[in-house]
């Protein structure tokens, strides 16, 4: 079983609800042992392409791989190599933490060791409480543990972290690279692009039902979206900026026109990922899509007949 | 199991649809027994009915008595067929349609959709919690009808063979029905709603509730197309002396119509299921 072939592979993917498409034409594949990130605003069509991958929606058109196997014929066996966190929880409010992964545990042909997982999902203090009545972020932990408690080769989460603490969070990621280091390939979609940034190693970004970029995650954007900013105050009070890719030579030259004194409120900001996922999804919604930046490296597919992409909740 | 150990890297086989099912009853019948809400509607809700009907009418004398007060059977004796008869369709039809209505609509369903649960052990694990359930159910209500109301029970092993294949036909086609109407409710909030007044005016049309026997033809002939007149009709034959059949419909039990009915509703449980199931409910 040891294959070079991309664990997800999406070519064209096309879904519409009615008269609403609301993924339309999106391709991306994902290799063994990788993270990849799906970004994006709400409605833009993150959970529609994931819950297509998990084989719980059709698609309408287009070519859609995942280990192998067309998800809309996917059998028990397929079911089995995948571990699904689902964006809501799912209630099974009278069992215990400990009783509802012991049973989800059995339908697994290797399942993890229970108190293990629960270890690893920081439960261990709420093991013997009814799900019902956890907190919100408690009851996530248990969606994550169901979802890894079969040993997936491929781990779908969808929002995994929303109504996590801080500390919750960090604890989250530290579960997440064991099971990278594991060699699990993860699918994740996340609004918090610092969880993208420290579990993904790329990254996708949908609006509109498109994918306007991809790419690792320190390239997202390309060089032009990640070129420093110099500021400071000058003189008279007034806020200076300068784009430069050489920062330090700019900043030089300012000390040395300043005689050697001190610039005020100096900055040298690099644009975070963040800033550059912010200006992409405005430049996307800006113009219309299928023209000039959007779906770049999608293949080039674009079509100008398409209208501005309006947010539509999927 | 044990054969794993003879390999050195253990490649388990996937558990076997019944194992799961098996693993599914008792997971089902735990959460059952947790849940409040179930165990008053589902579970006791007969033995509060038994109780009250025999402390409403018990001065009234007993049922079936001779113009001289003699003979019949008690309100008690004569009302616990019929509540059996509910208990049937309380744990399946009442439990099942509202339990997986709520499944669909608070992710249960989504979830266990992508596991490899296979759905035929789910199945087995709700049809085996009813009946556990169902079983629990009739023998405290007999316990308490004998040892409580001072019922007598009939001795006749032909009486408890019949009691058994209309009790086991009776809950399987109740389970069936109950996962069909599932299907129903747009969520799961509304499904008590739904459910039980199906539930009740079957009830009082069926003879449960009200002497089937004294209820107009038209009620009658109405009640004959629902599965619980059969089962009320089967429990009454074992429970109630001989002479009571004369007063039934065609003045006979007509136990072969009970087995007729309940297997017609049991395949059209079945089917219905089969058809209506989802994991989810499917975009468009």
């Amino acid at each position: 079983m040891t294959t070079t072939a991309p664990v997800v592979q999406v070519r064209d993917l096309q879904k519409s609800y009615g008269g609403v498409e609301a993924v339309r034409g999106v391709s991306f594949s994902i290799a063994a042992g990788e993270t990849f990130a799906l970004l994006g605003p709400n409605g833009a069509g993150k959970s529609t392409t994931i819950e297509i991958l998990e084989g719980y929606r059709d698609r309408s058109g287009g070519e859609v791989s995942v280990l192998g196997i067309d998800p809309h014929r996917g059998g028990l066996d397929w079911k089995a190599r995948l571990g699904i966190v689902l964006q809501t929880s799912g209630e099974s409010g009278n069992a215990t933490v400990t009783e509802l992964l012991r049973h989800f545990a059995g339908f697994y042909p290797h399942p993890r060791d229970v108190d293990e997982v629960i270890d690893a999902a920081g439960l261990r203090e709420k093991a013997k409480t009814r799900v019902g009545k956890l907190s919100g972020g408690q009851r996530r932990r248990v969606d994550v543990a169901l979802g890894i408690i079969g040993r997936p080769e491929l781990l779908f989460l969808d929002e995994p972290t929303t109504g996590f603490d801080p500390e919750a969070r960090h604890q989250f990621w530290s579960l997440i690279r064991g099971l990278k280091a594991e060699g699990t390939t993860i699918l994740l979609t996340t609004h918090y692009l610092d969880e993208a940034a420290q579990l993904g190693d790329r990254a996708g970004i949908i609006a509109g039902g498109q994918l306007i970029d991809i790419g690792s995650l320190d390239k997202l954007g390309g060089a032009d979206a990640r070129v420093p900013v110099v500021r400071w105050r000058d003189g008279n009070g007034l806020v200076r900026e300068e784009r430069t890719s050489r920062p330090a030579q700019v900043v030089a030259e300012l000390v040395r026109s300043l005689n050697g004194a001190e610039p005020a409120d100096l900055e040298v900001i690099r644009p975070s990922l963040e800033d550059v996922y912010l200006s992409l999804v405005r430049g996307h919604e800006a113009m219309p899509a299928g023209s000039g930046a959007a779906a770049s490296t999608n293949e080039g597919r674009s079509d100008p007949s398409r209208r501005i992409y309006k947010d539509v909740r999927a | 199991m044990s054969a794993t150990v003879l390999v050195a890297r253990p490649q388990n086989k996937a558990p076997s649809t019944l194992v799961l099912g098996l693993s599914r009853i008792g997971y089902e019948t735990r959460l059952y027994f947790r849940s409040p809400d179930t165990l008053l509607f589902t579970f006791f809700f007969p033995f509060i009915m038994l109780g009250i009907f025999t402390a409403a009418f018990s001065s009234s004398g007993n049922i079936g008595a001779n113009p001289d007060g003699t003979g019949g059977v008690s309100v008690g004796a004569y009302y616990l067929p019929g509540m059996l008869a509910a208990g049937m369709l309380l744990s399946g039809v009442q439990n099942l349609a509202v339990d997986i209505a709520g499944e669909k609509s608070d992710g249960t369903l989504k979830r266990l959709g992508g596991t490899p649960l296979s759905p035929l052990s789910y199945f087995l694990g709700k049809i085996g919690q009813v009946f556990v359930t169902a079983i629990l159910q009739a023998g405290l209500l007999l316990l308490v009808a004998r040892l409580v109301l001072d019922i007598a029970l009939p001795t006749e092993p032909e009486k408890w063979a019949t009691f058994a294949w209309v009790f086991v036909f009776g809950v399987i086609t109740s389970a069936f029905l109950g996962i069909a109407l599932s299907a129903a409710p747009r969520s799961g909030r509304s499904a008590t709603a739904v459910v039980a007044p199906v539930v009740l005016v079957l009830q009082f049309i069926s003879g449960v509730y009200l002497q089937f026997t004294t209820l107009p033809e038209w009620m009658q002939n109405l009640a004959s197309i629902f599965p619980l007149k059969w089962m009320a009709q089967g429990m009454r034959s074992v429970f109630l002396p001989e002479s009571f059949a004369a007063a039934e419909q065609s003045a006979s039990w007509d136990l072969p119509w009970v087995a007729g009915a309940l297997g017609i509703w049991l395949v059209l449980g079945l089917v219905l299921s089969r058809v209506t199931f989802r994991w989810i409910r499917r975009d468009a």
